[in-house]
């Protein structure tokens, strides 16, 4: 029966995952020239040098464009724990009687359609939108956020502020209460109690939260797409465009094996920041 | 410090409504425009209603999501029983593949399955992207799901339940079903949600693997802001958002029910 069930599911995996993964690194490590295909880092080149290779490193066009992805998927994760882990510990405290309610009110807006809660943003901060109405309305000056980084880190916040409030919510759920108990018994203070017990037994919770924000972060496509306007480039519209409208699957293949390189040396990063906390836990024990 | 609290939640609430008020309001407007408002109307919820092509991506996404959900519990619990019996070495192996699509950025999981699709294509000869390769991305991206939602409930599976079934004369399949399948449920179930929500969602793999002539909802909603506004996105998610609402408040008065009734038996 084992034998059964494996057989086909390696067979799936092997077609739908293994060789996926292949084409795109056999893409982005060829080109085609006359109907010809040869081997060749000539798609990394185009992405490192740009268009201008004569100019310094870090101002060439794609390597911006990657900069960009990671500093504003960095900037979304830390706002996202900013917001989220107040949020995640009022609703995990004692003190609310319907606190399962609560909690599905902050999920239920993932089960709309995330490209029409992302268009409904259009609406409010436009030039003529709601936000300026109300600030003009006030007396302040407009201020125009649409199509600049900011509207593109509010998207992003608000997307998937519900990704790093869930884990950590679980996290502190899950928590042992007794330990807690136990620290005010031996005469730790509030803030003590936070910053020595809760918060390090909440930390899996909070890389998984982060994980899970920096992730589509940095691959966003819809986000940049909508509220950064057309000229907008993040790595996720760069391989929108080469795929789908320059039609070039080579160049479009290393700008998807950058990101994953990307995505596996975040994970790497949580890894040793997960590993590193649960040795100084066994030092301490 | 409790009014803080509240506070705190109110204002989070009010960020991650503001945007859903604003849209299901201007569903109702009169005009064209984004942001004045022209008095009530229903015109956009008729646009709607004689509109072919939302209906048409309608009819597609609900397909897809009903066809996927089933293929892929049927292909991620089956597969789930045979991973929890290999060793560990090769179910390490065997699980770091499954986790994959799983932790690829989905931009990522739908340009490998249009080039795997495409290159198919050329080599046999024949076929296109359409409605049959939007179907098989989304099994493929769904069945990890399910495989890691059934594999907590095997672990928990007595090992020598199999065995007394066939010692009392089961066929391996009957025990399977009646036996096995049984326990592993609540996980098939909890499988089957999140597959069917994640296809129901899905914009950036569809957006890969289908070709212009076969819209989900989330590509012809991808369309229509290509165009500049338009009021029948609001109405359309407005239903969406209502129907769900209303889907997911029923399902909670019944499981409300049923534990008063669990606790009223005790």
């Amino acid at each position: 029966m084992k034998r059964l069930f494996v057989f086909p599911y390696t067979l799936w995996l092997i077609v739908f995952t293994v060789i996926p993964i292949i084409l795109v690194a056999y893409y982005a490590l060829t080109v085609t020239a006359d109907g010809q295909t040869s081997f060749t880092l000539a798609n990394f080149r185009w992405f490192f040098e740009g268009m201008t290779p004569g100019e310094p490193f870090f101002q060439r066009l794609y390597v911006r464009v990657a900069m960009r992805s990671v500093y504003l998927a960095l900037i979304s994760t830390a706002i996202c724990f900013v917001l989220g882990y107040p949020l995640a510990y009022i609703l995990a405290s004692k003190g609310f009687r319907n606190k399962s309610f609560l909690l599905f009110m902050f999920i239920a807006p993932m089960w709309m359609n995330f490209l029409v809660r992302t268009y409904a943003w259009l609406t409010i901060l436009e030039r003529n939108g709601l936000f300026n109405t109300l600030l003009q309305r006030a007396g302040l000056p407009q201020i125009d956020i649409l199509y600049t980084d900011t509207a593109v880190l509010l998207g992003m916040v608000y997307n998937f502020l519900p990704f790093m409030v869930l884990p950590i919510y679980t996290s502190l759920v899950r928590m042992d209460k007794r330990v807690i108990e136990a620290a005010q018994d031996l005469g730790a203070n509030p803030v003590n109690v936070f910053t020595r017990v809760v918060f390090p037994l909440s930390l899996p919770g909070v890389v998984s939260g982060i994980t899970m924000v920096f992730m589509p972060g940095a691959a966003t496509f819809i986000i940049s797409n909508l509220l950064g306007g057309a000229q907008y480039f993040l790595l996720g519209n760069l391989i929108e465009q080469q795929f789908l409208r320059v039609g070039n699957w080579h160049t479009g293949s290393v700008v998807a094996v950058i990101l994953m390189i990307l995505m596996v040396i975040s994970m790497a990063i949580l890894k040793l920041v997960d590993r590193g906390q649960a040795e100084e836990e066994g030092a301490r024990v | 410090m409790m009014h803080l609290k509240r506070f705190y939640l109110g204002l989070m609430l009010f960020f991650m409504y503001a945007p859903i008020l604003v849209l299901m309001v201007f569903s109702f407007n009169d005009s064209r425009s984004r942001n004045t408002w022209g008095g009530f109307s229903l015109r956009w919820y008729v646009e709607l209603f004689n509109d072919p092509h939302t209906q048409l991506a309608l009819r597609n996404t609900i397909l897809i999501a009903i066809f996927s959900t089933i293929l892929a519990t049927i292909i991620g619990t089956t597969a789930a029983v045979g991973i929890d019996k290999l060793k560990k070495r090769s179910r390490m192996v065997i699980m770091g593949f499954t986790r994959m699509p799983v932790m690829m950025p989905d931009i990522v999981t739908g340009l490998a399955l249009m080039i795997l699709f495409l290159f198919g294509f050329r080599i046999v000869g024949f076929g296109r992207l359409g409605f049959g390769t939007l179907l098989i991305a989304h099994v493929v991206f769904n069945v990890p799901y399910v495989i890691l939602s059934v594999i907590p409930r095997l672990r928990q599976l007595d090992p020598n339940l199999y065995e007394a079934a066939l010692d009392l004369g089961s066929s391996p399949i009957r025990a399977f079903v009646q036996v096995i399948l049984p326990e592993l449920w609540p996980g098939v179930i909890t499988g089957a949600m999140l597959a069917f929500t994640l296809s129901v969602d899905d914009f950036m793999v569809s957006f890969f693997t289908t070709s212009p002539g076969v819209q989900n909802l989330s590509i012809r909603i991808f369309a229509m802001t290509r165009r500049g506004v338009d009021p029948r996105i609001n109405a359309l998610s407005t239903l969406i958002f209502v129907a769900i609402m209303l889907m997911l408040f029923i399902i909670n008065r019944r499981d409300q029910r049923l534990i008063k009734k669990q606790q009223s038996e005790v």
